[in-house]
């Protein structure tokens, strides 16, 4: 695949928006980071699973995250989503010191995440998972409002399942959803938590050529007012919509910089042509 | 003090009796995911057959084997029908099949061998002195046969060309097929020796209490909380809560009457359960 | 030998593969490379029954492998070695061996005779053959899965991806074992990540991406130019 931008910029239907993306990156480096690791290290007995990764995110970006099998991007997740106990390290989230801290804490603290296997809830409709999901951000212990409340929760499904194009699709059962239909509405859930930073985990796997395509545009839709983290193994993807990438290897960084600069770099094709 | 060493004595023979009925269970369950129901009526069957044989033969040994045949077959039968069809299926669907057999077959046994009980003479006389206390040799004699049975079904584990199939696929069913071993096969040849194991126990049982169609359901019980007690698919273990549990048993049958001393068994289960779920016997898990 | 014409497959509603098509003659080696997630392996398991077929067909010396149950595959002469290698953990080294070799038609002497040459390829086996499966390396659990395989003195194996996670040297001797393997006569349906491993030890390699197979070359030709590797497992 060619290093060159004019490659990226022909992706059909979205003319110019690699272009978009390069001059917001320019105004991000200059915002201060909505996400920071220092020096993480995850260690399970003699394994070390994450070395020293320290990483800032600024507010608003879209970060790849690649590496081969075993390089620790699954691991580096759940220590961000609170799955897993960092063994040393910080992560600051928003100023906030965030590791080690419980999944549904980590949750309110408006980190979402998507996972590699579909995990919805197969005999309720696209708008009640995306229901459900919503009312966590809005838990309301008062009986009097009760009712209007539940009212607002419905309408911020409804537009949440618009943003991922399942408008027609609210009464539906998500067993009965394509594939295709049902990692939106993943997505979907995960916007509806209303978070700040999503984490997407190789959002595009199992996935036809188009059925990618179609993710992809969504989440550069939904990237204008958020900040995402996405895993993947589908280099198109991630090189097409990262603004910067950082490479794992072996549980270390083994190199970070705008996607151009990455393909360029003769010890990252190294990993990947030599594992 | 006697009372101590009778019931010692019950608190074992009692185990081992147990602890074929159970090693039976947690096999088909290890390999295969079968909560059955039906086991304690396997073993119920095997009595009356066992019974049976004995009223026309007067020989014990030949009505024990026809009775362990009798039921093996009967196994494979439930197991081809009733069983393999449901492979895959939701786990509730195996329980409520394996319900369904055991009233099935209890009902079975009243309407063959009538409502009253049947006895099964001993197959060994007489008492022996321990101390001063008179102890029947055939319990003795039970308590030798169970452990010799429940050995060779360790060796055919440990030692024999099937024993390997079997373990293999407990371990590892998909891996196993790869293999080319006819794992299908393996399931219903599981079944059958539960089954064969569980008609045995009934046989050697039968000359402690009588033979009725509900003698079942006792068993069964027991059983399932040994199996839990010892660790799902864990023989060794199954073995060793048998023991343990029927010993609780029967010191507390001392102290109060012996239908309330299973109390015991369910107390030992709902620790077990809360401490240690996957079995008191079994080592904690990494 | 083996024939994958148009294979289509499906997890639950997913479609994971797009109308594959690979073949492997009698003792060739053929690659099959690939990111993570296109479907290699998922290839493999398709010819294992292990995942739903929608569509092709796969055929072996001819007969179509739709009908036969999944502990038929060893008997016609297909061996698996998984990407996890899936050792039984709680058998003993030779207890593993023994699943393979113990079928029907095998004599003390073939018995005696696979042993000696398996425990000639992996000394280290015949060292631990009363250990428990579950002991062994990681290093060593590969190669006992490679050696189970070849109990089944097999026409064809399919090999997942051998040296994920090895050390350097590991994967030097899993490559010596290929060539072997391959001089012995087995045809080897080689899934791999180690670009140069593979090109080192197939004659031909297909390439996929998505689910689908986007190119087929000679390993000479992709040697010779490493544009196409570039692109579909480069970064």
């Amino acid at each position: 695949m060619s290093p060159h931008s004019s490659q990226c910029s022909e992706r059909p239907g979205v003319p110019g928006a690699f272009l978009d993306a390069r001059a917001r990156v320019s105004t991000l480096t200059a915002s201060s980071p909505i996400l920071t690791t220092e020096a993480l290290t995850v260690r399970f007995g003699g394994l070390a699973a994450l070395t020293n990764v320290s990483l800032r995110v600024p507010a608003g970006e879209i970060r790849g995250i690649i590496g081969p099998n075993g390089a620790g991007k699954s691991t580096f997740f759940n220590c961000l989503t609170g799955v897993l106990r960092p063994t040393s390290g910080r992560i600051v989230f928003n100023g906030e010191d965030i590791a080690g801290l419980p999944p549904y804490t980590i949750s309110r603290k408006a980190i979402a995440r998507s996972y590699q296997i579909t995990n919805l809830l197969p005999g309720a409709t696209a708008l009640e998972n995306v229901r459900i999901a919503s009312q966590s951000r809005h838990h309301n212990w008062s009986m009097l409002r009760h009712h209007r409340a539940y009212r607002d929760v419905i309408d911020r499904a409804r537009a949440v399942l618009a943003d991922v194009g399942l408008a027609g699709k609210e009464d539906e059962l998500a067993v009965n959803l394509s594939h295709g239909e049902q990692r939106n509405l993943e997505i979907g859930i995960a916007l509806a938590t209303e978070p700040k930073l999503v984490c997407l985990d190789e959002p595009t796997a199992g996935m036809s050529v188009a059925e990618t395509h179609a993710t992809v545009d969504l989440i550069r839709q939904i990237a204008r007012d958020l900040t995402i983290l996405i895993v993947e193994h589908d280099m198109e993807v991630v090189m097409g919509l990262a603004h910067t990438i950082t490479v794992l290897n072996y549980g270390e960084v083994l190199a970070e910089g705008r996607p151009a600069e990455i393909q360029a770099n003769p010890r990252v094709q190294e990993v990947y042509l030599k594992t | 003090m006697d009372q101590i060493i009778i019931q010692t004595l019950h608190g074992l023979v009692n185990g081992m009796v147990l602890a074929m009925v159970a090693s039976g269970l947690t096999l088909i369950f290890g390999i295969m995911d079968v909560v059955n129901f039906a086991h304690g009526d396997q073993l119920m069957l095997g009595a009356f057959v066992g019974a049976s044989v004995l009223g026309v033969t007067g020989n014990y040994w030949l009505a024990l084997l026809v009775a362990a045949v009798v039921i093996a077959v009967l196994g494979v039968l439930l197991q081809v029908t009733t069983l393999r069809p449901l492979i895959g299926r939701d786990p509730l669907t195996t329980i409520l099949a394996t319900f369904g057999v055991s009233l099935v077959i209890q009902k079975y046994a009243l309407w063959q061998w009538g409502p009253s009980v049947r006895r099964i003479s001993e197959p060994v006389p007489g008492e022996f002195t321990l101390f001063h206390l008179q102890y029947p040799w055939y319990r003795v004699a039970t308590a030798i046969m169970a452990g010799l049975i429940i050995g060779g079904l360790w060796l055919f584990l440990k030692y024999g060309k099937y024993g390997i199939w079997i373990r293999a696929t407990t371990q590892d069913r998909v891996m196993a097929q790869a293999m080319g071993i006819p794992v299908p096969l393996v399931h219903t040849a599981v079944f059958a020796i539960g089954a064969a194991m569980a008609a045995a126990s009934g046989v050697l049982f039968g000359p402690f209490a009588g033979v009725t169609q509900t003698m079942g359901f006792d068993f069964t019980l027991r059983a399932f909380i040994v199996v839990v007690v010892g660790g799902m698919g864990n023989l060794g273990g199954s073995i060793l809560a048998s023991i343990f549990v029927s010993l609780l048993e029967a010191y507390a049958a001392i102290v109060v009457s012996p239908a309330q001393a299973v109390i015991v068994s369910f107390v030992v289960l709902v620790l077990t359960m809360l401490f240690r779920p996957t079995g008191l016997f079994v080592p904690t898990p990494k | 030998m083996l024939v994958l014409e148009n294979v289509d497959a499906h997890y639950g509603k997913s479609h994971v593969l797009h109308s594959v098509s690979i073949e492997v003659r009698a003792s060739e080696v053929v690659g099959l490379l690939g990111r993570n997630g296109v479907g290699k392996t998922t290839t493999l398991k398709a010819i294992m029954g292990m995942v739903r077929r929608t569509g092709g067909r796969i055929t072996f010396d001819g007969r179509d492998l739709g009908g036969v149950p999944p502990h038929g595959l060893a008997g016609l002469g297909i061996a698996w070695v998984p990407e996890e290698r899936r050792i039984f953990r709680l058998l003993t080294v030779l207890e593993n061996l023994r699943t393979g070799l113990d079928r029907p038609g095998v004599t003390p002497e073939d018995r005696e005779r696979l042993l000696e040459k398996v425990y000639s390829y992996f000394p280290i086996l015949r060292e631990r053959r009363n250990q428990a499966g579950g002991t062994l390396s990681g290093g060593e659990q590969q190669m006992l899965a490679i050696a189970r395989a070849m109990m089944l003195e097999p026409k064809i194996i399919l090999l997942d991806e051998p040296t994920e996670g090895l050390m350097p040297r590991m994967v030097a001797q899993i490559q010596a074992i290929v060539h072997a393997l391959h001089r012995d006569g087995v045809a080897i349906l080689l899934v791999e990540q180690n670009v140069p491993l593979t090109l080192d030890a197939a004659g031909r390699v297909y390439i996929m991406e998505k689910g689908a197979v986007r190119h087929h070359a000679s390993a000479a030709e992709l040697r010779a130019d490493q544009r196409v590797i570039h692109e579909y497992l480069g970064v």
